[in-house]
């Protein structure tokens, strides 16, 4: 049973990391309804960032403000070469686009920083508590307990500044948004770069657990399933389906992954969101649409 | 409505273009004639194994994937699974069934592709765009760990890869430069053909009826669903006789990792940049694609005198080619094939502007 | 029934997420008719259609076509059936030329199989060449051949919508539903459309069901109109029952009695 527990508890905190990639993912769909493939990138460029930032000797809270400009410095680019010109262009097409944006910032990053692995030390130990008999790692509470102090955060900005209600606006009616005179471009340019900062974050944590690398940006790949299970578009449920793959994910590996050779993690989540998705087309939070004709 | 007799104009029509027709198809006649006849002229071995087998590969890859995303609107980031089915499979035919010949392997591979192909599209019956897009990523991750994890499908080699039993017809051998060329070649003119009809028929139309709008497409009759699953099928049909030449017309040797993720979207890029739902949009896209980093690499020796650091020749390219799919689906997102259009129609109309 | 009803519409009803669409509506269309669905707009005329060929399924009440009882139908069952339909804002396939278009109205008259179609085999080729005759009849029918190979998408409003009714007319359907076949036109354009319509139930004997908001082009076009507001029907009959009707008058003014 303890074994059982541990499992759980460690998939559902190693669970909030994916839903901090997926959560970030989710901004720039409601605001934009852009499926963005380069959040990874986006975060391994941001983690790179911060580490090659960190080696020349820069103090730790100036290479995060550095960091920080930067990604927004990014978001003003991509808005400008990327997301006007595909204004009113097909969903489908602007993915594509992203996919191209990933592959530019993975050549930037690794061409400008390096392409080694980089240890990051955020000075969180990893030392095994016990609550009773059962074992939790210290750095995934503080991992967990950074994610929720990030959605806490986001959703005070959400719902109580300016900014962050013309951005629900644009989510919830974008024509009538514009009609009231409110800028897209610049909700636009406010949502990458705090997809940006959210993808720092989840850089920092995930590049802390195993290195700064470029395998970093194959995050986003886990995190596709998580929306898939929480729907594109809610938060709520970017949190809720990161921790279901994330226990999911482990206790498959354990009591599952014996049964058939194992190393089932890179496609086990991708089925799990499969199940969902013939439950509820339109993912656990999404809205369905009726289509009109 | 009750006449039969066609109209004045379409038969005005005809006229000049069954002349364009036939200047269309000596010209054809003669590429491929030239195509066929190349090995011995060229006299190097490095074209053919380095640039034109490659080239071939891709451009069938791209086939089978603008067959699905191009033509019917299903987008897929799984095509290397595809790949992996149809090498695999051929491998197994080749292995385990006595004295089946090349071609049967190769068709039996498809099939076998297909069929797997058929199963991964079933949810395309309720499950539509980036949600789809998922499933197909699904299948690639799956059907990588399939042939990476069961040794049966490697025939229990050490090393987890396959290569070719035997690459012969009619008692010739194939595995020579020129043979292996021969093969690809004659593969993808067939299956290009095959594609030519497909499009231009009742089904092809069915197909693209549903790219453009399939609650419409219901309406009017099509059982869009099926249809759906069959472009699935055909796909990676395509893709895996694509694949069973990547292995052993091309790599020789290969493995579940010469069908990674990189290569889906490498034969994304190709029906990008060549042209979405354009048969010979393929071939410049896999043209591009294969001899873009064959340039870079000449002009990064060229502009460094010799010393090349590869790994930052790769990310160059990379940050390249994603320059390109961007600038591509900004200014000219029908591709290359649309931007040769306009160049031949301008050179056309060039005489007549003075 | 009577063989001389091609269609009986009996008590149907039709809620979004509670909200009444149609409710308890019954009539019927005569055989060779064209018969006017009028009312104000959110009236459930769009929706009725949508019940008509299958792509809404009705809460309650049946449908009767061709004297076979109709429950749930699918709308690949109605195209099958015989039912026709085109949409209030255009459902055409945008990247594909006028011709092709016309000739995916054809699909449900297919009969050679895949292999001989991706071969070219005689009987595929034979078909194809049946089905480019029957387009070009339908293109000089409909006066678009000087369309006929050019994309859709970048035709003007009033061509597309003709093109539309070309993709329905096509297949021969035995009854031909037309959402707002004139909506956003010009007055030679309406003109046009009507004669279109008019021809069509004319010299082919076609049923139709329409949709239009210009009581002008109704009147002229049409001897049967059906009423709706809110669902309901209120009105039934010729064009002059209908318009000495107080339900009628009050559903277009307003009136409250």
């Amino acid at each position: 049973m303890n074994v059982f527990l541990e499992t759980l508890i460690g998939g559902l905190l190693a669970g909030t990391m994916y839903s901090l990639v997926a959560i970030g993912f989710v901004l720039i769909y409601k605001a934009s309804g852009v499926f963005n493939f380069a959040q990874g990138a986006m975060l391994l460029f941001a983690a790179l960032t911060f580490v090659s930032l960190r080696e020349q000797g820069v103090p730790t809270v100036l290479a995060l403000l550095l960091t920080v400009l930067v990604m927004i410095v990014g978001a003003l680019l991509i808005e400008r070469t990327v997301l006007r010109p595909l204004v009113n262009r097909s969903q489908i097409t602007l993915f594509m686009a992203t996919l191209g944006l990933s592959f530019i910032i993975e050549g930037l990053a690794q061409g400008l920083m390096g392409a080694q692995v980089r240890a990051l030390d955020l000075g969180i130990e990893d030392v095994p508590l016990f609550f009773g008999e059962i074992m939790v790692s210290q750095f995934d509470l503080v991992a967990a307990g950074t994610a929720v102090a990030l959605v806490i955060l986001l959703a005070l900005l959400f719902n109580k500044t300016r900014i962050g209600i013309s951005l629900r606006a644009v989510a919830d009616d974008t024509r009538a948004a514009l009609s009231i005179g409110i800028n897209l471009n610049r909700i636009w340019q406010i949502v990458w770069a705090v997809a940006g900062i959210v993808g720092l974050v989840a850089g920092l944590l995930w590049g802390a657990r195993q290195g700064v690398q470029f395998s970093l940006s194959l995050v986003v790949l886990k995190a596709l399933p998580v929306l898939i299970i929480g729907g594109f578009t809610s938060i709520g449920g970017a949190i809720v389906g990161g921790l279901i793959v994330g226990a999911a994910e482990n206790l498959a590996e354990a009591y599952l992954g014996p049964l058939i050779g194992g190393g089932i993690t890179p496609w086990f989540a991708y089925f799990l969101a499969l199940v969902f998705l013939y439950i509820r087309p339109a993912g656990l939070f999404g809205e369905r649409t009726i289509e009109r004709v | 409505m009750t006449t039969s007799i066609p109209s004045i104009a379409a038969a005005y029509d005809e006229a000049p273009v069954t002349l364009l027709r036939r200047r269309r198809l000596l010209l054809l006649g003669g590429l491929l004639a030239l195509a066929f006849a190349l090995p011995p002229l060229l006299g190097s071995d490095y074209w053919l194994n380095a640039i034109l087998i490659p080239f071939l590969v891709l451009s069938l890859a791209g086939l089978g994937l603008n067959l699905l995303t191009g033509y019917t609107g299903q987008t897929s980031v799984g095509a290397a699974g595809f790949m992996a089915v149809g090498a695999f499979a051929t491998y197994g035919l080749l292995l385990r069934v006595p004295g089946l010949p090349l071609p049967l392997a190769l068709l039996g591979g498809g099939l076998i592709a297909a069929a797997v192909g058929w199963l991964f599209g079933i949810p395309s019956a309720r499950i539509k765009g980036f949600y789809l897009m998922v499933t197909t990523l699904a299948a690639q991750f799956f059907l990588e760990w399939v042939f990476a994890k069961f040794p049966w499908f490697y025939n229990h080699a050490s090393s987890g890869t396959i290569s070719a039993p035997r690459l012969e017809l009619f008692g010739y051998n194939l595995a020579t430069p020129a043979g292996r060329y021969l093969l690809a070649l004659s593969c993808v003119v067939l299956l290009t053909w095959v594609a030519h009809n497909l499009v231009r028929s009742q089904i092809g139309r069915n197909w693209m009826a549903i790219r453009d709008m399939d609650t419409a497409a219901a309406v009017i009759g099509i059982p869009v669903e099926r249809y759906k699953r069959q472009a699935f099928a055909v796909s990676s049909f395509y893709l895996g006789i694509a694949g069973a030449l990547w292995a052993f017309a091309y790599l020789g040797t290969a493995s579940a990792g010469s069908f990674d993720i990189n290569r889906s979207f490498q034969i994304l890029f190709i029906i990008i940049i060549g042209g979405m739902g354009s048969i010979a949009g393929n071939f410049l896209g896999a043209a591009f694609i294969s001899l873009l980093p064959i340039f870079l690499n000449h002009a990064g020796q060229w502009l460094s005198g010799g010393h090349v650091d590869t790994g930052q020749l790769q990310n160059l390219q990379k940050v390249i080619f994603g320059a390109l799919i961007i600038w591509f689906l900004v200014k000219e997102p029908e591709g290359l094939i649309r931007l040769l259009r306009n160049l031949a129609e301008r050179l056309r109309r060039w005489p007549l502007r003075f | 029934m009577s063989d001389a009803e091609i269609l009986q519409v009996r008590n149907i009803s039709l809620s979004f997420k509670g909200v009444k669409a149609i409710s308890d509506l019954s009539f019927s269309v005569r055989r060779g008719e064209i018969c006017a669905l009028i009312g104000p707009n959110g009236a459930g005329k769009s929706s009725l259609l949508n019940v008509l060929n299958g792509v809404y399924r009705p809460d309650s009440g049946e449908l009767i076509f061709e004297s076979e009882r109709l429950r749930r139908v699918h709308p690949l069952e109605a195209a099958r059936r015989g039912i026709g339909r085109t949409f209030q804002n255009n459902a055409l396939f945008k990247k594909m030329s006028v011709v092709d278009n016309l000739l995916t109205g054809l699909s449900r008259y297919m009969r050679s199989g895949f292999l001989e179609q991706a071969l070219g085999l005689p009987r595929a080729r034979r078909e194809a060449r049946l089905f480019r005759e029957r387009a070009e009849e339908v293109l000089e029918f409909l006066e678009l051949q000087p369309w006929r190979d050019v994309e859709v998408g970048s035709l003007a409003y009033g061509l597309q919508k003709r093109v539309e009714l070309g993709r329905a007319l096509i297949a021969a359907p035995r009854l031909l539903l037309l959402d707002e076949p004139m909506a956003g036109m010009n007055a030679e354009e309406k003109r046009e459309m009507s004669r279109f319509i008019a021809d069509i139930n004319r010299d082919l004997g076609t049923t139709v069901v329409l949709i239009e908001h210009d009581i002008g082009v109704v009147m002229g076009l049409s001897a049967h109109v059906v009423v709706l507001d809110y669902g309901r029907k209120v009105g039934d009959g010729t064009p002059a029952e209908v318009q000495a009707n107080p339900e009628v008058i009050a559903a277009y003014l307003g009136t409250v009695h």
